[in-house]
């Protein structure tokens, strides 16, 4: 049996394009679309992949990551299934790529007009954790009530004294729809806004497509007297590389016990590690 | 129409019918079984009610389970969609439009800054796993307000006009007794100072000595705020207590009304007869 190129057929492909341009023109809006069966779970990324899959052409330079790394399985299973059947190239790197998918960061490295930003969503709706009803959240999109989404940050000041929330911070898109940016750190927020390339993002099981287009203002929400803050990494240094102010995980080493910092984004890491002159 | 200067809330041939209607009951001298229509079994919660609310006045509806008192209120609450009729607040462009011809988001917008709702079932008025200190926070974030400080100054203030200790603000609603619940829905209701309180059988179901309490706390919001206010109840002991003018609904119509002092003394309908005599 012949397999189709990218997986998914042509019919398939042309309706997520087509429900990918609708996104495009609203901005934040979740537009509905049939998620089809890929052979890998649902909630591994499959809206992510099927919006890859609908957009990769042969001349297209692919690069997936997840959490930051190019290496993970995740990462090299979604990477096999799209080399399989396309026979696309493949790079680490950030710059060479055209289309990234990507799941639960954004590149260090900005995006550039040629290039499309895909991200694998779990929960496309910011007011969930508030309203049960897809009918009723629908609705008050409609309406742009977003006292819901206000109100459970509002809740977390008066539980815990300050914003819990550390990824998929809500953010405002155009100035109209509260969008989910998927399980990016709050340190990636800033880098939704006023890009030069093109966002899109994919929920498989929630069967959503939505899109940041480039130069959209995103505003993340915050109280007056309690101001958006990202994670700061000034004063923590990568063990590895040097690097400083780039998101970092907290590691523990297992001889010392002592905890250190390694750049999450590792492809950019190692790009700053071969830079002459790097600190490392 | 525009309203009169002393007119708060000015409703005009307001219906609402559950089915489909016939032409027999679409008629206007039909004769309907009780509120159903006895050809095409369309119930007729509310049928042709006009009224004026004045300002700063206290304005009672009374009569018994199913004549129609909660579906009035759901419309003028925007919970319900009226069926037909005309409804204008002063408080919107002078009384100028007919509100219920407004987009959805316009009318979002006049329950959130124009109106205050009270339920009889708390949960339909407060988010029962949220702080006390949030629900109240949730109204004003729906009227405009996005200053935690400002907000949790306000909650506070209005918790302790109704009495709840604020030791206890971080606490859910689930936490407390039926009578805290409803003092912590009517703080919420208050929270933003909005020109007309709709208040539905909000002591029913409480134990006699706290139904004094939050009767007695309605009239004296209603002494020292001036707000406008339409109180349903199936006891006309409560109407009494509160009420300078007062309508009685029977099948879902207004079958009389007048100052309720005069009602009492004078009762012309057998129903209001009937009513008068009991609590007498
Ligand atoms: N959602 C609904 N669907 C059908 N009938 C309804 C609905 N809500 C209320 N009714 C009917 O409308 C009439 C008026 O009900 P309601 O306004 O709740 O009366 P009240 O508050 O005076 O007890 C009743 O006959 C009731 O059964
Ligand atoms: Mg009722
Ligand atoms: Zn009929």
């Amino acid at each position: 049996m012949r397999q189709n190129y990218a997986f998914l057929d042509e019919n398939s492909k042309k309706e997520i394009r087509r429900k990918t341009l609708k996104a495009i023109s609203i901005p934040g809006y979740q537009v509905p679309f049939a998620s089809r069966e890929l052979p890998i779970a649902r909630g591994w990324g499959t809206g992510g992949l099927q919006l890859t899959l609908s957009l990769i052409g042969q001349a297209d330079i692919l690069k997936v990551i997840d959490q930051g790394s190019d290496e993970s399985v995740n990462a090299v299973n979604i990477r096999r299934l799209i080399q399989d059947t396309t026979g696309v190239t493949d790079t680490i790197h950030t710059d060479e790529a055209t289309l990234i998918q990507s799941r639960h960061r954004i590149p260090e490295v900005p995006l550039k007009p040629y290039q499309i930003l895909v991200l694998q969503v779990p929960l496309p709706e910011p007011l969930r954790p508030v309203e049960p009803s897809e009918r009723i959240t629908k609705q008050l999109h409609a309406d742009k009530e977003y006292s819901g989404a206000w109100l459970r940050l509002f809740e977390q000041i008066m539980r815990y004294g300050s914003i819990t929330d550390d990824a998929d911070y809500p953010v405002l898109v155009g100035g109209r729809y509260v969008m989910a940016p998927s399980p990016i750190p709050r340190f990636d927020n800033p880098k939704l806004e006023g890009n030069d390339g093109l966002i899109l993002l994919g929920a498989g099981r929630e069967k959503k497509i939505y899109a940041v287009p480039p130069y959209t203002t995103v505003t993340s929400l915050a109280f007056l007297d309690h101001p958006f803050e990202v994670e700061s990494f000034d004063d923590v240094t990568c063990r590895e590389s040097g690097l400083t102010g780039v998101y970092m995980d907290e590691l523990i080493d297992e001889t010392t016990g002592e905890t250190y910092y390694m750049t999450n984004d590792t492809s950019y890491m190692i790009e700053e590690m071969n830079k002459e002159g790097s600190v490392k | 129409m525009k309203t009169a200067d002393n007119v708060a809330l000015c409703v005009r041939n307001f219906s609402k019918h559950y089915g489909d209607g016939c032409a027999y009951c679409m008629d206007e001298d039909a004769v309907l079984d009780r509120n159903i229509c006895p050809e095409c079994g369309t119930i007729h919660a509310c049928s042709d009610i006009s009224f004026d609310l004045h300002k700063g006045e206290i304005l009672g509806i009374v009569g018994e389970s199913g004549s129609g008192k909660s579906t009035l209120m759901k419309m003028l609450y925007f919970d319900q969609e009226a069926s037909s009729g005309e409804y204008h607040l002063a408080d919107f462009l002078d009384g100028d439009r007919d509100v219920l011809k407004l987009s959805s988001r316009q009318k979002r917008q006049i329950r959130n800054e124009i109106l205050g709702m009270v339920y009889q079932n708390p949960v339909y008025g407060l988010k029962m796993e949220f702080s006390a200190i949030s629900n109240i926070a949730e109204k004003l974030i729906a009227s405009g307000s996005r200053n935690v400080g400002d907000m949790t100054a306000t909650g506070d203030h209005f918790l302790g006009k109704v009495n709840i200790p604020l030791n206890r603000k971080y606490e859910p609603p689930v936490n407390f007794s039926g009578g805290m619940q409803q003092r912590v829905q009517i703080a919420k209701a208050l929270s933003n100072y909005p020109p007309v309180l709709l208040l539905d059988e909000v002591t029913t179901g409480l134990d006699l000595s706290v139904q004094a309490d939050v009767l007695e706390l309605i009239k004296e919001i209603q002494r020292e705020l001036g707000i406008s206010m339409i109180v349903v109840s199936h006891d006309l002991a409560i109407i009494r207590m509160l009420c300078d003018r007062t309508m009685v609904m029977l099948d879902g119509s207004v079958i009389e009304s007048g100052i309720t002092d005069q009602i009492l003394e004078d009762p012309q309908h057998a129903y209001t007869q009937q009513l008068v005599y009991s609590i007498l």
